[in-house]
């Protein structure tokens, strides 16, 4: 059972301090001009208002956009590798969306299945997620649809939902999360009757995943796609804004003498991504990137991985220059005869 | 002017001239898209309003977008300059594409063939606007220390994504810089070292040959000013070079002032 | 518990170089910590990451044959970054090694039957492993049939082992090389790999027939082999695909659904024949 208290707004700056004096960074979403991106705070004030979705998700906390893999020394004819990187600090997310939170999920699948990506587990294991959830939404928003709500745990350690002007109902979720209320008992209040529900976005189901999922693996050659992707440029923004797109890219960089090994984004949307160094590429245009993006999400990781890998968060939509609009588009394959 | 681009566009289909339109449709909530007419009967989709601002240029040169066969491109002045700076570097025949310009009065511009086209950038050359030379200026007043902490601040943001590539028109080499890996010569991972790399890299080769469209900064999801590097050089060269070259930096004088070249 | 580094590389030093053409060698890689090299084992078919720090990492078959103790090798064309920096490498140089990684030539099933390997240029390597475990494990196999083309005798790899099969009563090695690409001294077959196999017309009776080479060759070869009457099941196949990590997460060598990396790399004909043409 979920244990569930109060907590005012005008304590969350305190809740803030209490949690940097224990030790942890606090990452919250930051306006910038016209961007709300998370970044480490020093109180609540810092915090960014009265938005629908922040820019870039918070799988930067677990994902760095450029990580370090270990640190290698060369000379003549020997190498040593130096231990790995310095273990993460403790680190809150506060203002997570519910949507941000279930994509952890999907990053578990790949990083944790058959080889434990020990580079992760350890910023997992050391990060705790305070979702807030969300009170409005926008056209591009669709979690409902891929079985998630704008009042969903799944994923968080502490779920906050604005229940009048100036009180969150927050849920606990995990020991992480009761790790959290140890630290400042004296901000939380017992709940009373209070439900979220009534306090939350109205997000309408927009199509049918099981149709979407049936309809995927016999679509592969369908002109779909190149309807669809006509207008697609092929950068990356859609994938590097996507909380639950994890594909790396490893880069190497010394200074001839000492060195590191990165991993950093990448996506598939890049031409690069698949080329052979012969030359031979296996997906040469455009389209056939645009495919194996929904193919991914909608078909090969629900089938291979039993999670889908899109939670509706909708900010490929929102950020991509040329309008792909991925709800769009589904609803469009999922429709199409 | 809508309407007489769709009944431009349904001509030019209709005649069976070209056998795409690329132009301006409805995009999601209030926003526009580029979208690709193919038939007569649809070039009613088509708009042309203040919010039609991407530069449609780069899709010239996409392969599937190739693959429908002649295009038409609805075409406001940076597109126009896209399209004779890319002749320019010999990547269209004249026969390639047709046009539907449009005037910066927001007129329909009769440009039968590239040849005019070329005739019509030359006649209006590149300018920044008065508020856009005033935010070059405004850089140009910082301290060097001042204007290194605020690119340093900018660049700190970007993901290398490379969507203000993919989106430049002018962006359309087979292998980026940042893909020659023999040596690498920029690094590929988004570090600070990395990413002002990149951006200074790229500032540099759109050196004389940037449009000044702004795809660049519009297409940047994490609000980066990138058009600001590209018109502090234009800026430059239109002081060090005048304003009538066609591409400053490949342009050959005897009477050149540096001595280096001769 | 301290959790393993999965990238992190096992130090390898390498003890010998053969060239095996202008652009082609052949490294024998040791454990540098011998407790690691202990440890270590592997099964025919399966792949690593090689890298030279500070550069990178590129992706080949371990060629030797899990039969052999002590050391794996692994045979590569001097093509980008990191293959050639390898082949820059010398004996006594250290380089890494992460692996083995991906499934498995099912060679305990083939018990008591036949093997016929059809392969042509650099594909050989990948094959080279599971010929040399059924040769050191002959008693297992019945007739054991090499077919070998390279674009000139100039292109062969393993020339010394070509030369050691041949010699052999127990393998039947058919080598050839394209029209044009054959010297004055060339006693093998002049022709491309499928036509030299349609001649041959080796039994599909109780064998396995493993397939392995360039696009074109795979697309000419199989009609043969069906000709011959082998099935789409007992034809096995090793596919490569652009990769990073090796271990299912970078996200760039799938087929559909499957990973080359963690559901590959070998796969029968039966199961290509299911996958969309993403390799």
């Amino acid at each position: 059972m979920t244990d569930k208290k109060t907590i005012k707004k005008s304590s969350l700056d305190d809740l803030f301090k209490k949690m940097m004096a224990d030790g942890k960074r606090v990452l919250a979403p930051v306006r910038k001009g016209e961007t709300v991106l998370f970044q480490e705070v020093d109180g609540y004030s810092a915090v960014a208002a009265d938005y629908v979705q922040t820019t870039l998700s918070a799988k930067e906390a677990l994902l760095p956009r450029c990580e370090e893999m270990m640190r290698f020394t060369t000379a003549q004819s020997t190498v040593s590798l130096e231990e790995g990187p310095a273990k993460p600090s403790p680190v809150v997310v506060f203002g997570v969306r519910p949507c941000d939170a279930r994509s952890i999920a999907v990053v578990n699948a790949v990083y944790l299945k058959d080889y434990n990506d020990a580079l992760y587990k350890e910023k997992s294991d050391s990060t705790t997620i305070i979702a807030v959830s969300c009170a409005k939404s926008d056209e591009y928003c669709f979690c409902t649809s891929v079985g998630g709500s704008p009042g969903s745990t799944e994923g968080s350690d502490i779920l906050l939902t604005l229940i009048d002007g100036d009180t969150y109902l927050a849920e606990i979720l995990t020991d992480k999360g009761k790790a959290v209320v140890s630290i400042a008992p004296a901000l939380f209040a017992a709940a009373g009757s209070e439900v979220k529900e009534k306090h939350l976005a109205d997000v309408p189901v927009q199509f049918d995943l099981g149709a979407l999922e049936k309809k995927l693996p016999g679509a592969f050659d369908g002109a779909v796609w190149i309807t669809q992707s006509l207008r697609c440029i092929g950068c990356g923004t859609c994938s590097y804004v996507c909380p639950a797109c994890t594909c790396f890219d490893i880069q190497d960089e010394t200074d001839g003498t000492r060195g590191m090994r990165f991993r950093c984004w990448d996506s598939c949307g890049f031409g690069q991504f698949t080329l052979h160094t012969s030359g031979h590429n296996p997906r040469e245009v455009q389209s056939q990137r645009w495919r194996q993006r929904i193919m991914h999400k909608f078909s090969y990781q629900p089938d291979q991985l039993q999670v889908v890998g899109c939670v509706g968060c909708g900010r490929c939509s929102r950020a991509c220059p040329v309008d792909m609009n991925i709800l769009q588009h589904i609803k469009d394959i999922v429709e199409a005869r | 002017m809508q309407d007489k681009i769709i009944q431009k566009a349904k001509e030019l289909l209709s005649g069976g001239a070209v056998q795409v339109v690329i132009g301006y449709g409805q995009g999601t909530g209030d926003r526009v898209r580029a979208i690709f007419i193919q038939k007569p009967e649809d070039a009613g989709r088509l708009i042309m309003d203040g919010r039609c601002v991407q530069n449609l240029a780069g899709y010239l040169m996409k392969h599937e977008v190739r693959a429908l066969g002649r295009a038409a491109i609805v075409a406001r002045m940076p597109v126009l300059r896209s399209i004779a700076q890319l002749m320019y570097e010999e990547q269209f025949k004249d026969s390639d594409v047709a046009v539907i310009g449009i005037s910066d009065a927001n007129e329909l511009v009769d440009l039968p063939d590239l040849n005019a086209l070329k005739e019509y950038v030359r006649a209006n050359p590149l300018k920044l606007t008065p508020e856009e030379q005033a935010e070059v200026d405004r850089l140009d007043a910082m301290t060097r220390e001042e204007r290194w902490a605020f690119w340093m601040e900018e660049t700190s943001k970007c993901i290398k994504c490379y969507a203000c590539r993919a989106s430049c028109p002018m962006c359309y080499c087979a292998r980026c810089t940042v893909e020659v890996n023999q040596p690498q010569w920029i690094s590929v991972p988004s570090h600070d070292l990395g990413n002002l790399e990149w951006h200074i890299m790229r500032a540099m080769h759109l050196a004389g040959r940037c449009v000044n469209c702004g795809e660049c900064t519009r297409a940047c999801p994490v609000g980066i000013p990138l058009r600001l590097l590209n018109q502090r050089i234009i800026a430059d060269i239109a002081d060090n070079f005048g304003e009538e070259e066609d591409y400053a930096l490949a342009a050959f004088k005897p009477d050149d002032k540096e001595d280096f070249i001769r | 518990m301290e959790e393993k580094n999965v990238y992190q590389p096992y130090l390898m030093r390498i003890a010998s170089i053969i060239d095996e053409t202008p652009d082609v060698k052949t490294f024998r890689l040791e454990f540098i910590n011998e407790e690691e090299g202990k440890q270590f084992n592997f099964l025919a078919g399966q792949f690593g990451e090689y890298s030279v720090f500070g550069e990178g990492e590129s992706t080949f078959c371990i060629a030797s044959s899990p039969t052999r103790d002590g050391y794996i090798e692994c045979t590569f064309r001097k093509m980008g970054r990191v293959t050639k920096a390898l082949a820059s490498k010398e004996v006594g140089d250290t380089i890494g090694f992460r692996g083995p990684y991906g499934n498995t030539f099912p060679i305990d099933r083939w018990k008591g039957k036949s093997l016929l390997f059809v392969t042509g240029g650099i594909a050989l390597p990948p094959l080279r492993c599971v010929i040399w475990n059924a040769l050191d494990t002959r008693e297992n196999f019945k007739d054991v049939t090499v077919v070998y083309g390279a674009r000139s005798v100039q292109d062969l790899v393993y020339k010394h082992e070509l030369d050691e099969w041949e010699k052999r009563s127990d393998v039947k090695l058919i080598t050839t090389v394209d029209p044009g690409g054959e010297t004055k001294e060339w006693k093998g077959e002049i022709g491309f790999v499928p036509t030299v196999l349609e001649k041959a017309a080796p039994s599909s009776a109780d064998t396995i027939a493993l397939l392995c080479g360039p696009p074109i060759m795979i697309k000419l070869t199989m009609p043969v082999l069906t000709k011959l009457g082998f099935s789409p099941d007992n034809i096995f196949t090793t596919l490569e695909n652009r990769m990073k990590c090796g271990i299912g997460k970078c996200g760039r060598c799938n087929v559909g659904k499957y990973f080359v990396c963690k559901d590959g790399p070998v796969f029968t004909f039966a199961q290509v024949n299911q996958l969309p043409p993403e390799y």
